[in-house]
């Protein structure tokens, strides 16, 4: 079994108790993926406890990867490997296999006690249920504090190398080399010589276990061909770290400071974390006392001359809404970034969902609409936060940023961008003081085209004037409470929002044709697993197309259009039908809606399926009548 | 361009919709002669309100301003002056709107030292929802809202302020020009967040509610004028003095003429005597309770830990700062 297997893709799953490290082995492990130039997405899915209780199956956290050749968009329906490092592990893990799947199990901890957590009476290992999976059962946690004992740790402390002891196996079956993670180490660790020591020597430990030992016979070896991918320099990068040099850029390339403003909420937290370090990059980031007070000081640093930026998850969002009224009021720029999670109230903090999207476009008191956009893939995150910040500048407008904790957490080969190619984002100039007019009549003078008005700060000479969440008048600027202005101001602000479509790229086609029998409509970071389900089906010259959804509101000028040239309409979303209400609503269109809440992302097995259910049985082909179902 | 200005450079042309008798025409006239007096400039000066009768302020003024929403006043302040510390901010709120729906951003904006003037005209009712009791109103309070009386415990802004560690407190009378005049002139030379509850009679739904201390033939006896470093004394000729008695940790009043070694001097910067002050009820200490300077938020927010938003490295070299590798 020791010579490789040579293959386009396969889908790694390491899962274990939150306390193991499993998050931690799989970035490791990705990180050397793409060292060696594949392709990989990644979906890191961990409980909302710090350390849930060992052993128990609601206490597991997971760390799946696709590693490719063709492009990889999702993090794989079926694990081909299975790292288990415990009883729960691999009973929660087991439903999601691949027949014949390759097992590694961590042979200590099938103890009664940790089969008696994960609920199973009896080994699985013993009953046969395991026959269909090529098993592996590995000392791990032995073997790997053998491997430490000259440190002198205690049992918890050395215990806690055996990620490193195990990715050292790991690392082993797919041919990597070491260094990087060596490297990678004593950086990490560079202040305690012993963790440092002890991690690399189990690392190396497991390495050459899998090498050496008798065992080695039953771990086969894998050979991932090489990517595809356009020609450029790459790194790794998840949806909040493109997210938060998304951000940085669009102040770059709007010349202007960026203050961030939030308060920690999974899954959004990580972008403040990665900001934080940002401050040499004219990022300033202010942790408010709480989720209002996160965007009002956002407001107030917009209402300054900076790009106010503001972030949370759907609980958090609700609580900012009213200040987003006052934003929209006030006519002053901001990004409010919403990591979606699954809900309502606290729901599933850790888990993905794309529920918010009526709360983004419908959701707050009054005639209040603003821009709606979402980002489709972790690299994407980067393009979605400068064309937020473009929208805010030029409109004068709150603008919602839509992401999920899928996206935030996930990775992927990202194709580093050239700044000179972005185009630098221009905001409303002031006015020369002028004596003779009255200043707050000269502070809402708005671009016609934009509606947006020119961006004052205090600070400015000559041009004081006074914003509030009172109506104002339309010309003078002035309090209003005149019936015909209210009119007047309200269709102002939506004349805005849908000035912004005049802005946009028409909609494209990801995959198929202009006109057919079915369209399959996706937002968000659903992109992944519709494009593969997508590209199946038209491999299989099955009449159908994707396009995907950047520009939630407004929709692009042409979507109805495109979208009309299709018999039926699918909208695929992780939520009971969001989507399609907005598209029933804007366009009087009649889409089908595949609604996913489990907290998981879609599987492309899943999405083919009900593409396949939709698909009329027979089609006319130049004359010709064809099957388009899949053979029985 | 540093002209001498006047009150009424900082006055703009917009109708006062105040009622009339409201303590607030007075405020308004002290804080724009004040700003004269102090060489405020009216572009670098800009007011931030809450919701309430108190957060119409900024319309009468011609410097910045921004009516916020209920509360949240001092948290877009603290984005501003972030972003701006060269800027006069000043923050009006009022008892609802700083203590009630708003206290918690008052609370950290105060122990953040953030460098925002705050004035919390308080008269212990909701005057703009049409007077239900406020957080301030004292037991017993009649109101719409409270028809057999308010059952709750008032907050006392001075015990909020100095137990969120804020480090300067002061108080003033709305129509007592040249005490409010004085604290503000304080305030405004201070380096972080200074707290100024101002006293104001709302005519329509509480009217004389401070008069006990603030009407004229009450003034002399109830009111203790703190002057940093003199005696604390009071009443008609200065014959009462403010003593501390060691047996119960409290303030007391004595005759100053029998007993004047006994008597307190003022210390701003002693916390303890600040909290003792606050509580006295009779007199009312007024004047600037408490200062104790120390370095703003945004002067550490700034410097700390490197230069905040100056663009010392491109995001170009930010985008390669990774484990990198090269597709050919």
């Amino acid at each position: 079994m020791s010579d490789k297997k040579s293959l386009d893709s396969i889908v790694v799953r390491l899962a274990g108790n939150s306390g193991d490290g499993v998050q931690l082995m799989g970035s490791q492990f990705t990180t050397s993926t793409a060292l060696v130039g594949k392709d990989f997405a990644t979906f890191p899915d961990f409980p909302a406890e710090i350390r849930a209780p060992a052993g128990t199956t609601f206490g597991v956290s997971a760390y799946q990867m696709n590693i490719g050749s063709s492009p990889i968009t999702t993090a794989g329906d079926r694990p081909d490997v299975l790292v288990a490092f415990n009883p729960a592990a691999l009973k929660v893990s087991l439903p999601m296999l691949g027949s014949g799947a390759l097992i590694i199990v961590n042979n200590d901890s099938f103890n009664a006690r940790n089969l008696a957590k994960a609920g199973y009476r009896e080994d699985p290992r013993e009953t046969g249920e395991l026959d269909s999976y090529q098993v592996v059962s590995v000392d791990i946690s032995h073997l790997n504090l053998e491997a430490v004992k000259a440190y002198g740790l205690s049992k918890s402390d050395g215990s806690r190398c055996k990620n490193f002891w195990a990715l050292g196996l790991l690392m082993w079956m797919f041919d990597r080399d070491l260094d990087p993670i060596d490297v990678w180490i004593r950086k990490k660790f560079r202040n305690n010589k012993v963790a440092r020591d002890a991690n690399v020597t189990a690392l190396h430990s497991g390495h050459a276990f899998a090498e050496t030992a008798e065992l080695a016979e039953a771990l086969p070896r894998f050979r991932v061909n090489a990517a595809d991918l356009p020609a450029g320099e790459y790194r790794g990068i998840t949806g909040a770290e493109a997210l938060s040099l998304g951000l940085t850029a669009a102040a770059e390339l709007a010349d202007r400071p960026l203050v961030f403003c939030s308060y920690p909420i999974t899954p959004a937290s990580p972008l403040l974390h990665h900001l934080a370090r940002y401050d040499e990059l004219g990022v300033g980031v202010f942790q408010a006392e709480d989720e209002i007070a996160a965007i009002c000081a956002a407001i107030g640093a917009s209402y300054g001359g900076a790009i106010g930026v503001t972030s949370s998850s759907g609980p958090g969002i609700a609580l900012k809404t009213e200040a987003m009224g006052l934003a929209i009021n006030a006519e002053l720029p901001l990004v409010i970034v919403n990591s979606q999670r699954g809900g309502p109230s606290t729901g599933l903090p850790t888990k993905t969902e794309q529920s918010d999207l009526y709360q983004a476009v419908y959701g707050r008191n009054a005639d209040a609409p603003i821009p709606v956009i979402a980002a489709r893939s972790a690299g994407d995150c980067f393009y979605a936060a400068i064309e937020a910040v473009r929208i805010a500048l030029r409109h004068m407008t709150p603008v919602m940023l839509l992401t999920d904790g899928y996206l935030s957490n996930a990775s992927e080969p990202w194709l580093i961008p050239d700044m000179d190619d972005l185009e630098p984002i221009k905001s409303n100039a002031p006015p020369q003081p002028d004596d003779s007019r009255d200043n707050q009549g000269m502070a809402f003078e708005r671009n016609p085209c934009t509606q947006g008005r020119p961006w004052i700060t205090p600070g400015m000479l000559g041009l004081m004037h006074r914003l509030g969440g009172l109506e104002k008048d339309f010309e003078t600027g002035h309090i209003s409470y005149d019936p015909g202005n209210h009119q007047r101001m309200t269709d102002m602000r939506a004349e805005k929002v849908k000035s912004v479509a005049k802005f946009i790229p028409l909609q494209m086609l990801e995959l198929g044709t202009e006109e057919g029998e079915l369209l399959v409509i996706g937002w968000g970071s659903t992109y992944g697993p519709i494009f593969q389900a997508v590209k199946q089906m038209r491999q299989q010259n099955h009449d159908v197309s994707y396009t995907h959804l950047r520009y939630i509101d407004p929709l692009p000028e042409n979507f109805g259009e495109l979208a009309g040239k299709f018999r039926q309409v699918l909208v695929p979303e992780m939520n009971m039908g969001q989507l399609s209400t907005l598209l029933r609503d804007k366009l009087g269109l009649s889409p089908t809606t595949y609604p996913k809440v489990t907290g998981q992302p879609f599987l492309i097995g899943e999405l083919t399926e009900k593409i396949y259910s939709m698909l009329p049985p027979v089609l006319e082909v130049d004359g010709d009548l064809v099957t388009n179902r899949r053979a029985e | 361009m540093s002209s001498a200005l006047t009150a009424k450079d900082f006055t703009n042309a917009q109708e006062v919709r105040w009622c009339p008798g409201c303590g607030d025409y007075a405020i308004l006239k002290t804080v724009t002669r004040t700003l004269a007096e102090i060489g405020a400039r009216p572009e670098t000066t800009a007011f931030v309100s809450g919701i309430g009768c108190a957060s119409r302020f900024p319309y009468y003024l011609d410097t910045y301003g921004f009516h916020t929403i209920h509360g949240r006043a001092p948290a877009v302040a603290t984005g501003l002056k972030l972003i701006n510390p060269n800027l006069d901010v000043w923050v009006v709120t009022g008892d609802g709107d700083g203590l009630s729906i708003g206290g918690n951003h008052l609370l950290h904006a105060l122990r953040r030292n953030v460098g925002i003037k705050i004035m919390l005209f308080n008269n212990e009712v909701y005057g703009l929802t049409k007077g239900q009791y406020s957080p301030t109103s004292r037991a017993g309070t009649r109101s719409p809202s409270t028809p057999g009386g308010s059952i709750d415990s008032p907050l006392s802004a001075g015990q909020l302020a100095l137990g969120a560690g804020a480090r300067f407190f002061a108080r003033a009378i709305d129509t007592d020009k040249i005490g409010l005049g004085y604290v503000l002139k304080q305030a405004h030379g201070f380096e972080g967040v200074t707290m100024i509850e101002i006293f104001q009679n709302c005519i329509v739904y509480n009217d004389n509610v401070f008069a006990d201390f603030t009407d004229r033939d009450n003034a002399a006896d109830n009111q203790l004028k703190l002057q940093q470093g003199e005696p604390m004394l009071f009443g008609a000729d200065n014959e009462k003095g403010i003593r501390f008695n060691p047996d119960n940790f409290t303030l007391e009043v004595i005759d100053a003429l029998s007993n004047p070694d006994q008597v307190l001097r003022h210390d701003a910067d002693n916390r303890v005597l600040a909290q003792l002050l606050v509580e006295l009820e009779k007199p009312v200490a007024l004047g600037v309770i408490y200062k104790n300077p120390g370095e703003s938020f945004e002067k550490s927010w700034h410097q700390s830990p490197g230069q905040r938003l100056k663009r010392t490295r491109s995001v170009s070299e930010m985008l390669h700062n990774s484990d990198t590798w090269v597709v050919s």
